[in-house]
């Protein structure tokens, strides 16, 4: 038998049901790696103890009628988890410890999986690099001048570098999808709505969704038929049949309508990802699938969109980080003191830059301009799906411009960093579920992602798209552990 | 028609406009967004849940009773209620707001144009509703408590208020004193919010400005925040009115500005003017979703929608044939007309009026007591009432037994018959009286005989009172006049 380790979730799910392995056994592998595995700077926080003492009281009563049984699991530092630190990377949580837990990972343990730790991600997920979290950026196991994309880094490396046998992300302009298709795994957004928002720290309410990462579809649709629920805690959250997405998974995909976005081939698109593109459209026409040009007119104003709708959320999401009832506090003369000195101290760069942003444009005077405007052109990118799906059954994209590139190099750069988004941001305005699938590699021999995208709630339908192709692409990565402490 | 109110200054007349932003507390057992309880006087941060204090990844879930408390009051208010409003946010930093926001609506309200119809000495006069919307009330910061810290109690954090804005339709201090007091009954008869001023339950801020008697155009306005009394509203407006003249008379310019009360130096002072307004950058909540409902789900709050003031007052004047005036008088607290129907129920209806509105209110105010709290049941004033009624007591002897009957609410018939105070009304025993009055008294019935006609009630007091007031005192009449010819 292959290493635990090497197993995918579905794999290691039905060694546990058939007791050829045990809780006990798969935690502690996943720990032994995960503690050799910190130049990677994954984990903010690690339950391994407790971890191992809920694997030998589920292997001690083990109900295999769960579907994670006494699986082990580190997620991002984003989902509130009762008794565990939940910082969201910044300085201004770092003392935090809720006393209540979020639906979604109340979901997962339900399902007898069991936490393994916290994973890194980008300062209240604002970030596509890892580069801004309070706790230091995170690397790829990839290679290891490269950032592993975020938000949800920590995430995407810890599941690329087998410490996780996968992981939830959650997904505000791609911050699931991009990380995905930097290291070569499986990410997927669901349908705003699908999962529920309450207790995940909010970064731009409208857009937010949490969603899995797994090595494979396969993984994919078992891990998201776990979390997806209607939770009456959260207004936003959707009351729909949840399909059984694992079960009901399938590579029969004939006669399916793909649309090609002609608006998604952006200038100085290399040849590399043209070709990616090209090959993803062969391998569904060989799936029986029918490509059809499609457009989608206003993908190019949905950048500048987002970034005007998510800090203007943000802004007042992150209003009650003020040293006042919780988190992080600097002294000072008076109300206005403290808040000027917490908040100066307490957040980093880029979260400050996108609460000026925010702020900016729901000034007096601005808000007509921006954040009125932005809401009319999101209606209009809706409108485009809307359209658009009246004709084809998915859309295929590439999931990034390129591969990931190297720490440092778009730090300095906010636009250059926010164009990374660029493929996945409209997926969000429109509260589409969108999967990133692993699809090939570029010259560097980095990997690179398609995105496939679907209607509301047909997550069914991209999971059996994803799941046709990445039986065609095959994708292999040779990972070398080169970060491997002994 | 009583005066218009008018300043007067160097022989110019100045009208004053007011309109009121009310902040009535939504009668709920839980807040707008969360479950926590709502009870006033509880200990500090007793009723506080996570949302209320804003914990990272907590999410308002809307109270579907507070919504309904909201659209009852725009029905109370003959409002358009809307089936679609907004909730936004309105942002600012302050150490008792948690979220660093206020979740309030701004640009689509729940409730629409109305309007309240006030009974001034003058007349009536319509008042026009410009709105109401639902909004969190923010908690409470103590600075007196601790000597370098200021302490903040979040259990007000999160309870719904209803903001009701009128249009500027208010002309005096005592308009507002008679509007609150409507816009509370209207609400009290609802059970949509308690009009408790002392609790905070009913609190407003007030909108002033001044101009020239004649003249069309308002003039610049000032805002006097969060005034908790009726008694403060007409002061501060008072106040702000002449100091708005004295300035205009100077020649000066009102600024726009937001002013403050204070209660002890009775005087208005600035807090901010326009220039320094905050910025609260409103936007949709995107944590919830626009507040939607059909004509049907209004459609059937109405059932549920009880006599309101103005209609029982017409049915007291229709069917009782009771003035104006009363019925204005019994309507306008929801308890004094439950007190007042629960007399009738059993008893006329114009001695019950007489009762309630004279020796009963008499009484609480001596006492300081609200008609809950009255001493005397409308039961046993219904028997009171009955015993004048059937004439067995005189109203006279009412009195008496009335002032017994305050003492631990006693039954007037045992009262009655206990101290023996039943009407003496049997002609013989009355004849026997009289004729010992008569005899005691010869030198008076000379001169009344002589011309002295106003002796008459000389004899009647004499006769009551060798009776002990129990005579009844017609038929002491009948008798004496026919004695004395």
């Amino acid at each position: 038998m292959s290493n635990i380790i090497d197993l995918t979730l579905s794999e290691l799910v039905s060694n546990i049901k058939n007791k050829k392995i045990s809780s006990n056994e798969a935690t502690s592998e996943y720990i032994e790696r995960s503690k050799k595995s910190k130049n990677l700077n994954t984990y903010i926080e690690e339950t391994f103890e407790d971890a191992l003492k809920k694997a030998k009281e589920f292997d001690s009563k083990p109900d295999l009628n769960k579907k994670l049984p006494g699986i082990p699991m580190a997620i991002k530092d984003l989902f509130c988890t009762k008794n565990v630190k939940t910082t969201a990377s910044s300085k201004i949580l770092n003392n935090f410890i809720p006393t209540y837990e979020s639906t979604v990972t109340q979901n997962l343990w339900n399902d007898g999986a069991i936490l393994l730790g916290k994973l890194n991600c980008d300062e209240f997920a604002m970030g596509s690099s890892n580069e801004t979290s309070f706790f230091g950026n995170v690397i790829s196991p990839i290679d290891k001048d490269l950032v592993p994309g975020g938000s949800s880094g920590g995430s995407a490396s810890a599941l690329a570098a087998k410490l996780t046998p996968a992981t939830i992300g959650t997904d505000t302009g791609g911050s699931i999808r991009q990380p995905a298709s930097f290291t070569g795994t499986v990410g997927l957004k669901p349908t705003y709505g699908s999962c529920s928002r309450y207790g995940i720290v909010a970064f731009a309410s409208s857009l937010d969704q949490a969603g899995p990462m797994t090595r494979n579809v396969n993984d994919a649709a078992l891990l998201l038929e776990v979390m997806s629920s209607f939770d009456n805690k959260d207004s936003t959250s959707v009351d729909f049949k949840r399909p059984m997405y694992s079960k009901d998974l399938s590579k029969d995909i004939k006669g399916k309508k793909i649309g090609i976005p002609k608006e998604y081939r952006v200038d100085g698109m290399s040849e590399e990802i043209e070709k990616l593109w090209e090959d993803g459209k062969n391998y569904l026409k060989d799936c029986g699938a029918e490509i059809i040009d499609i457009s989608l007119p206003h993908t190019k104003f949905a950048l500048p969109t987002y970034y005007i709708v998510a800090p203007a959320e943000a802004s007042s999401n992150l209003a009650r980080y003020d040293g006042v009832k919780y988190g992080f506090r600097t002294q000072g003369n008076n109300l206005i003191d403290m808040y000027e000195k917490t908040r100066s101290a307490g957040f980093g760069d880029e979260v400050k830059r996108r609460i000026m942003i925010g702020t900016y444009v729901l000034s007096s005077g601005y808000y007509d301009a921006y954040y009125l405007k932005a809401q009319k052109v999101r209606r209009l990118i809706k409108n485009d799906f809307n359209n658009i799906f009246q004709k084809v059954d998915a859309i295929l994209t590439p999931s990034t411009p390129s591969s990931a590139f190297k720490i440092g190099d778009k730090s300095n750069d906010p636009v250059s960093m926010y164009l990374n988004d660029i493929f996945t941001v409209p997926v969000n305005l429109a509260g589409l579920p969108g999967i990133s699938i692993p699809a090939g590699l570029d010259k560097k021999g980095y990997p690179l992602g398609l995105q496939i995208i679907g209607k509301s709630f047909d997550e069914q339908n991209i999971l059996n798209i994803a799941y046709s192709m990445e039986d065609k692409i095959n994708f292999k990565f040779n990972l070398k552990e080169w970060w491997m402490n002994d | 028609m009583t005066k218009d109110y008018l300043i007067e200054r160097n022989g110019k007349k100045y009208e004053v406009v007011i309109g009121l932003e009310v902040h009535a507390q939504v009668l709920s057992e839980s807040k707008l967004f969360s479950t926590s309880a709502t009870k006033f006087g509880s200990e500090p941060n007793t009723q506080v849940s996570l949302v209320d204090a804003a914990f990272p990844g907590m999410l308002p879930v809307i109270n579907e009773f507070c919504i309904k408390q909201a659209i009852k009051t725009g029905i109370g208010l003959n409002a358009k209620i809307n089936n679609k409003s907004i909730f936004d946010r309105k942002n600012y930093f302050y150490a008792d707001l948690p979220q660093g926001y206020q979740i309030s609506q701004y640009k689509d309200p729940i409730v629409g144009e109305g309007n309240v119809v006030l009974d001034l000495a003058s007349g009536s006069k319509t008042i026009g509703i410009e709105r109401l919307h639902l909004e969190q009330d923010a908690g409470k910061s103590i600075h007196d408590i601790d000597p370098k810290n200021t302490l903040v109690d979040l259990n007000r954090s999160g309870v719904a208020l209803m903001e009701i804005v009128s249009k500027p339709d208010l002309r005096s201090p005592e308009e507002v004193n008679v509007y609150i007091k409507k816009l509370r009954s209207i609400m009290r008869y609802l059970g949509t919010c308690d009009g408790n001023m002392q609790e905070g339950s009913l609190r407003a801020d007030v909108n002033v400005s001044v101009r020239k008697q004649g003249e069309d155009k308002y003039g610049t306005r000032c805002e006097i925040k969060n005034v908790n009394s009726i008694k403060f509203m007409q002061m501060a407006i008072e106040h702000e009115a002449n100091r708005q003249v004295d300035i205009l008379e100077e020649g000066g310019k009102i600024d726009q500005e937001t002013r403050l009360f204070d209660t002890k130096k009775n005087e208005t002072r600035s807090m901010r003017s326009k220039e320094d307004a905050h910025d609260y950058r409103y936007f949709p909540d995107p944590d919830l979703l626009p507040l939607q409902f059909n004509d049907e789900y209004v459609e059937n709050i109405k059932k549920e929608i009880p006599e309101l003031p103005d209609q029982k007052k017409s049915r007291f004047i229709e069917k009782f044939n009771l003035s104006p005036y009363e019925a204005n008088i019994l309507v306008s607290d929801l308890d004094i007309s439950k007190y007042f129907e629960a007399v009738i129920e059993n008893s006329d209806v114009k001695l019950s009026s007489n009762w309630i509105t004279g020796e009963l209110f008499a009484l609480l105010n001596e006492k300081n007591l609200e008609i809950i709290e009255s001493p005397i049941s409308a039961k046993n004033l219904s028997k009171l009432i009955n015993l004048i009624k059937d004439g067995t007591i005189s109203g006279k002897i009412a009195k008496t037994v009335f002032e017994m009957m305050a003492d631990g609410d006693k039954n007037p018939i045992e009262i009655v018959k206990e101290k023996g105070l039943k009407q003496q009304s049997d002609p013989k025993e009355l004849e026997k009286l009289i004729e010992k009055v008569i005899n005691d008294n010869q030198d008076k019935v000379k001169e009344y005989k002589s011309g002295k006609e106003k002796l008459f009630g000389f004899f009647v007091g004499q006769a009551m009172k060798v009776s002990g007031g129990k005579a009844n005192p017609q038929l002491i009449n009948e008798i004496l006049k026919k004695k004395l010819k």
